[in-house]
């Protein structure tokens, strides 16, 4: 870390610096590169001045055309489509549970001591988290076709990443006392991972899932853009028919359905976990 | 099994007795999957019928066309302007929020207003934001940029405030008691608690602008998503596949050098050891962010 040493002040002047030369022109470094990179991005990127001043005038148009809200739309069409978004998002946290439990048990390395396959395992993780849930939602429609299908392999395929690692992290950190001991009983490998890791992890893996069904309850809420079912779906079309009176219905009905699943998960984590 | 007698404690017949609680909890879940499944049409059948289509899809996304290289470089430029610009605004507006919300700082009338702001920007997915900026501000990077400042704003200002209401209060306390005003307090008692913490999420939500930045053009709001949607929408495979590549290539460029700058700021690091670090502690590192 620091080396006074490299520092070639006599002790009489020498003066107390919280970091080494090295450390501070590698800071210095970093805050040029993203000023560059503000002032690079502020003088390139292409905004209209002439809409900005327009955009007072537009959002009370807006809001106009929102009023007065269109709620019998709700039954007509947007509460079959809003059920969609939560059998999406359950059904796609259930699956990626199912997929992401041997991905995270292959990543860890105390369970699985071979690295090709933790390698292998870390692999399939990270390319599930870094395509965004959109791009696979349109891949699966590519697939399968518009619909609910599309959009729960969607969740369930950009699930599998984030539930898989936190999973994996947990199973790491897990003593090993209890598995030494099972192991020193002559427990097979079924019963160390049942009776050894699994009450050790049970807390963890709850949890990542209800912090994931929740993730999952607002990422749905949009495939439907890209055609994947849900109440997307309705927003796109109401969007493409400029009906904003139905657009404040259903952006309505998303923010009730999320903060619904925030309170369930809240009350849900204090009770059980 | 007999235990002996002067056992105090009895022990139940079978100590790893199964509560019935969990079966019935499976057998829910196995309904309520079935249920699911039949109101959404899913089907064994469908599954099928799309594996066969699999093969069709994945054969006209390969081999990528990187013709129209000029497109994909402009939206790609474009994206990452709004990410950097968006998580910088995103960032400076955050701070005072995310300040004004902590509990154990500030007084009720001003905490509560600034929680509601931040319950209000984080309540929506960024791409919904983006409609409603692409109605106030057009098409175009300017919305794009509105919508993920929300969403930064939602982010940074709930870890923010969290972070400040963990802090021990023994140093404000210091400070405060040598008499100085109010932003020395925050400078010299309050910031440095935070301040590796803050680095940590402002890295995260760069990342996460960085990829919500590609997406956001799926409804109009600048970037390469426009460009990705129209040439999914004419089944332009092969250019949909080359324009997913580079996405992915430039997040996981965002991503090592998020770890990069958080190596700086959080481990001390110097440019020197983020060499050296990639051949000796690359794999440690591995574990550590991914």
């Amino acid at each position: 870390m620091a080396d006074a040493a490299s520092l070639p002040t006599p002790a009489a002047l020498r003066v107390w610096r919280r970091f080494t030369r090295a450390q501070r022109l590698t800071r210095f470094v970093v805050y040029l590169v993203i000023i560059a990179a503000i002032v690079a991005s502020a003088r390139t990127v292409e905004v209209i001045p002439e809409f900005l001043y327009d955009a007072p005038e537009q959002v009370v148009d807006l809001l106009t055309r929102m009023w007065p809200i269109d709620w019998p739309h709700y039954q007509e069409s947007v509460h079959a489509a809003l059920m969609e978004t939560i059998h999406i998002a359950s059904l796609g946290t259930l699956l990626a549970l199912l997929l992401a439990l041997p991905v995270g048990v292959l990543a860890a390395h105390n369970l699985v001591p071979f690295t090709p396959l933790n390698l292998l395992a870390k692999l399939i993780l990270v390319s599930s988290r870094s395509v965004n849930s959109l791009v696979w939602a349109l891949l699966f429609v590519g697939i399968f076709g518009p619909g609910a299908l599309a959009g729960t392999l969607a969740i369930a395929f950009r699930s599998i990443g984030f539930v898989g690692k936190l999973f994996g992290e947990a199973l790491e950190e897990a003593q090993p006392g209890p598995i030494e001991a099972l192991t020193a009983a002559g427990a097979p490998w079924i019963s160390r991972m049942t009776f050894g890791y699994w009450p050790q992890v049970k807390p963890a893996f709850w949890s990542i899932a209800l912090f994931r069904w929740d993730i999952n309850v607002r990422e749905s809420a949009v495939l439907g853009l890209v055609g994947a079912g849900g109440i997307g779906m309705a927003l796109d079309s109401a969007l493409n028919l400029f009906q904003w009176d139905r657009v404040a219905v259903i952006l309505i009905a998303i923010l009730a359905v999320v903060v619904i699943a925030e309170v369930v998960v809240t009350q849900v984590r204090k009770r059980v976990i | 099994m007999s235990t002996p007698a002067v056992s105090p404690v009895p022990i139940p017949a079978d100590p790893f007795a199964r509560s019935v609680w969990p079966r019935v909890a499976l057998a829910a879940l196995v309904a309520y999957v079935i249920y699911a499944c039949a109101q959404m049409e899913i089907s064994w059948e469908r599954v099928l019928v799309g594996m066969d289509n699999a093969g069709r899809f994945f054969s006209r996304l390969f081999p990528p066309n990187f013709s129209r290289w000029d497109l994909l470089v402009k939206g790609l430029l474009e994206s990452l302007e709004i990410a950097v610009l968006a998580s910088t605004l995103g960032i400076v507006l955050a701070l005072p929020i995310g300040l004004a919300a902590a509990r154990n700082l500030m007084p009720p009338w001003v905490s509560w207003p600034a929680r509601a702001v931040i319950v209000m920007a984080r309540s929506f997915h960024p791409v919904i934001v983006a409609i409603l900026f692409v109605k106030a501000v057009g098409f175009g990077a300017l919305a794009g940029i509105l919508a993920l400042t929300v969403a930064s704003i939602g982010f940074i200002g709930k870890l923010f405030t969290e972070a400040i209401e963990e802090i021990s209060l023994k140093q404000v306390e210091a400070v405060r008691a040598t008499g100085s005003p109010f932003l020395s307090v925050l400078a010299f008692g309050v910031l440095p608690q935070v301040f590796s913490r803050f680095i940590g999420f402002a890295t995260y939500q760069l990342d996460s602008n960085l990829r919500n930045s590609t997406m956001v053009g799926i409804v109009g709001a600048g970037g390469i998503g426009g460009t990705l949607f129209a040439a999914f929408q004419r089944f332009d495979y092969d250019f949909v596949c080359a324009i997913l590549i580079s996405i992915i290539t430039l997040i996981m460029i965002g991503e090592v050098l998020a770890t990069a700058v958080r190596a700086i700021f959080i481990d001390n690091a110097t440019l020197r050891d983020l060499f050296r670090r990639r051949g000796a502690v690359s794999h440690e590192r591995v574990l550590d962010d991914d």
